[in-house]
């Protein structure tokens, strides 16, 4: 039982960013509602997010900012190879993922707005029963329930 | 010093910059007048059609180009690299785009009278990220461009059928999301253990390090990420409905560029990124990739049969299509892959054609189901002989392009010694006749009392001449094949499978 808690706890980050990317997966997959599918879908981009950050962290590292300036003397002399910094490079990645995350959440709540103003209503079962009404070429089910009525 | 001299050195990058720029230009240009939007469409495609030109004449002459992003050295810098490939692949984007753009001046003043101006910027945008996306040789980069050919794909399809169009787009959406983020997982998984986000790099660092567990992981994130973007069978739930519902010109782009995309950066990570070696014997990748083809080669072309609205037909249609392009990659032995990566411009013509013909059948009389074409031989019938080229082109019929990459696809599944599969392509030429039978049946053998009345009501010249172009195409390289197999295809399946290497 003990070695279980250590294995966890020694890489607890992944554990977190793994549990939360299963829980938005499975509310993009199993949750009814599209505006529940969507926070499921930010949900699991935000794992990752945790990651890649997670990822660029050192051991005792500070921000990665060159002090006093491109000609200050602690950099001339060397000074920069004692201090230790955290990896920056995943913190830039993910700046640009988190633009493109909220550009698809803005592109999926217009979607959501344009489908509520179609169907009055946002749950998955609703619009798809709204749907076989509609056109019954699409479905198989309307057609035979059409030639039932005639 | 010309001016010509000035940018010829920046053709790999410009090829992504003008399109891009020219995307956010467009809403100025349409608010002088939106007429003019069409022009200033035509204006960049042309020239990205002629940049392309000159890229792949570059890399066919001498050797593949290395464009460095600012100056930056790789692989801390972004760089961009045109080997026969993705030189081979923009081409096909570039190309494709003019078409549908010629084709788009009257669809879409009919269907989207309203939203000319939005349509033309999006068009150049999801352009700019196909192209970003191909050209591009780092992969963090290619993540960016992959979500800006999404999230333009999804504003397309929204803007089809009312109702429909946003059901479709935001399931593709979802579907969409999943699969970058496993891309975008697969990457960080990668760079964890390489510290490196440059595909030649990478492929270098990687070997040594391939009984890693973390390697296989991002290796399973990548294929399920792609596979979801191409729509391979089992995850392909987003790919009718979105094709279906879309504008016609909108249909006719995405089903021609986004999923031959996805199979190139398959493509490109299987053998550029890892190893033959890896995908082929550490893995067994390739193998696994066969079969899921085979499956969908199979079931797409079922699925096809049980349709009665021609677009979703052609939808599931590309499914088995898809199928046909990964079979050939699975097979890893020269004349498969010769056949799957010409399968890729294959594929491009002949569903951009018949997506076209769909639409331009749409345009005159607003019929999209097929049990409902009687006559239309008589009526349309420019546009019902592209559909009869391009559709005996998808059988496989000799003379035609589907003929040459089917045969090379069997050659190859012989040379590997799967004869199951030569069966299979036969059985699902077979199936393709079934499907497409019912149409022709349709449009030129209707009830002779119903034809009589008919008159003749031909598509606009500026639909007709993207359609005939394309279907000329189909002809030439189904007699023609050498060009591209020789200079292009062979020499890049024997650089893919690490036999020689590229020029």
């Amino acid at each position: 039982m003990s070695t279980i808690i250590e294995i966890i706890s020694a890489e607890f980050n992944y554990w977190i960013y793994v549990t939360l990317m299963m829980i938005g997966f499975y509310a993009m997959i199993a949750k009814k509602n599209l505006v529940k599918k969507v926070i499921g879908a930010n949900i699991f981009q935000t794992a990752i997010f945790l990651f890649y950050i997670s990822l660029a962290e050192v051991e005792g590292g500070t921000a990665p900012i060159l002090l006093h300036g491109h000609d200050g003397a602690d950099v001339a002399h060397g000074a920069v190879n004692e201090v230790i910094y955290v990896n920056p490079l995943p913190h830039v990645l993910i700046l640009t993922a988190i633009v493109v995350a909220v550009s698809t959440t803005a592109v999926a709540l217009a979607l959501i707005i344009k489908i509520y103003q179609e169907y009055g209503s946002l749950e998955e079962d609703v619009i798809l029963a709204y749907r076989r009404q509609l056109q019954p070429e699409f479905s198989e089910h309307a057609r035979q329930k059409q030639e039932e009525e005639q | 010093m010309t001016g010509f001299d000035l940018i010829t050195d920046h053709l790999p990058v410009l090829t992504v910059v003008i399109p891009l720029m020219a995307g956010f230009l467009t809403p100025m240009i349409g608010w002088i007048d939106r007429r003019l939007c069409w022009y200033w469409v035509m204006l960049t495609m042309f020239a990205v059609l002629l940049m392309t030109s000159s890229n792949l004449y570059t890399v066919i002459t001498s050797g593949t180009i290395h464009y460095h992003l600012g100056g930056w050295t790789p692989p801390i810098g972004i760089e961009y690299v045109i080997d026969l490939l993705n030189g081979f692949v923009c081409l096909i984007i570039a190309f494709i785009g003019l078409m549908v753009g010629i084709y788009s001046i009257e669809s879409i003043k009919k269907e989207l009278p309203n939203k000319i101006i939005p349509f033309y910027s999006i068009f150049l945008l999801l352009i700019t990220g196909l192209m970003g996306m191909t050209i591009t040789g780092d992969i963090f980069n290619f993540y960016v461009f992959l979500e800006i050919s999404s999230l333009t794909a999804y504003a397309l399809i929204a803007m089809g059928d009312r109702g429909d169009g946003v059901v479709a787009s935001f399931n593709y959406l979802i579907m969409g999301t999943v699969a970058a983020s496993f891309i975008l997982l697969g990457i960080g998984y990668l760079y964890a253990v390489t510290g490196s986000l440059n595909i030649a790099d990478m492929q270098g660092l990687l070997p040594g390090i391939y009984d890693s567990r973390v390697v296989l992981a991002a290796l399973a994130f990548f294929m399920v990420g792609f596979s979801i973007k191409v729509g391979l069978f089992p995850l392909h739930a987003w790919l009718p409905d979105a094709y279906t519902h879309a504008p016609s010109a909108a249909s006719a782009l995405i089903a021609g560029l986004m999923t031959k995309v996805g199979a190139y950066a398959m493509i490109r990570f299987m053998f550029s990124v890892f190893t033959p070696a890896f995908v082929i014997d550490i893995t067994r990748m390739a193998e696994i990739l066969t079969w899921a083809a085979a499956l969908a080669i199979i079931v797409g072309s079922v699925l096809a049969i049980a349709q009665s609205d021609i677009k979703r037909m052609l939808a599931y249609s590309s499914i088995s299509q898809i199928g046909y392009i990964l079979l050939g990659v699975g097979l890893v032995n020269v004349i498969g892959m010769q056949g799957g990566l010409l399968h890729i411009l294959n594929h491009s013509l002949m569903k951009c054609a018949l997506f076209l013909v769909a639409g331009a059948i749409f345009y005159r009389t607003g019929i999209r189901n097929l049990h409902q074409f009687q006559g239309l031989g008589k009526k349309m019938p420019v546009t019902t002989t592209v559909f009869l080229i391009a559709g005996l082109s998808m059988i496989g019929v000799p003379g035609t392009v589907g003929f040459t990459s089917k045969w090379y696809l069997a050659l190859g599944s012989i040379e590997a010694g799967q004869w199951i599969f030569v069966i299979v392509i036969l059985i699902s030429s077979l199936l393709n006749i079934v499907y497409f039978w019912r149409v022709f049946d349709n449009i030129w053998f209707g009830h002779p009392h119903e034809v009589e009345h008919i008159k003749r009501d031909e598509a606009p010249l500026s639909m007709l001449i993207p359609m005939v172009i394309l279907a000329l195409l189909c002809i030439f390289f189904g007699l023609f094949a050498y060009y591209p197999l020789h200079y292009v295809l062979e020499p890049l399946s024997n650089a893919l499978l690490g036999i020689g290497v590229l020029p």
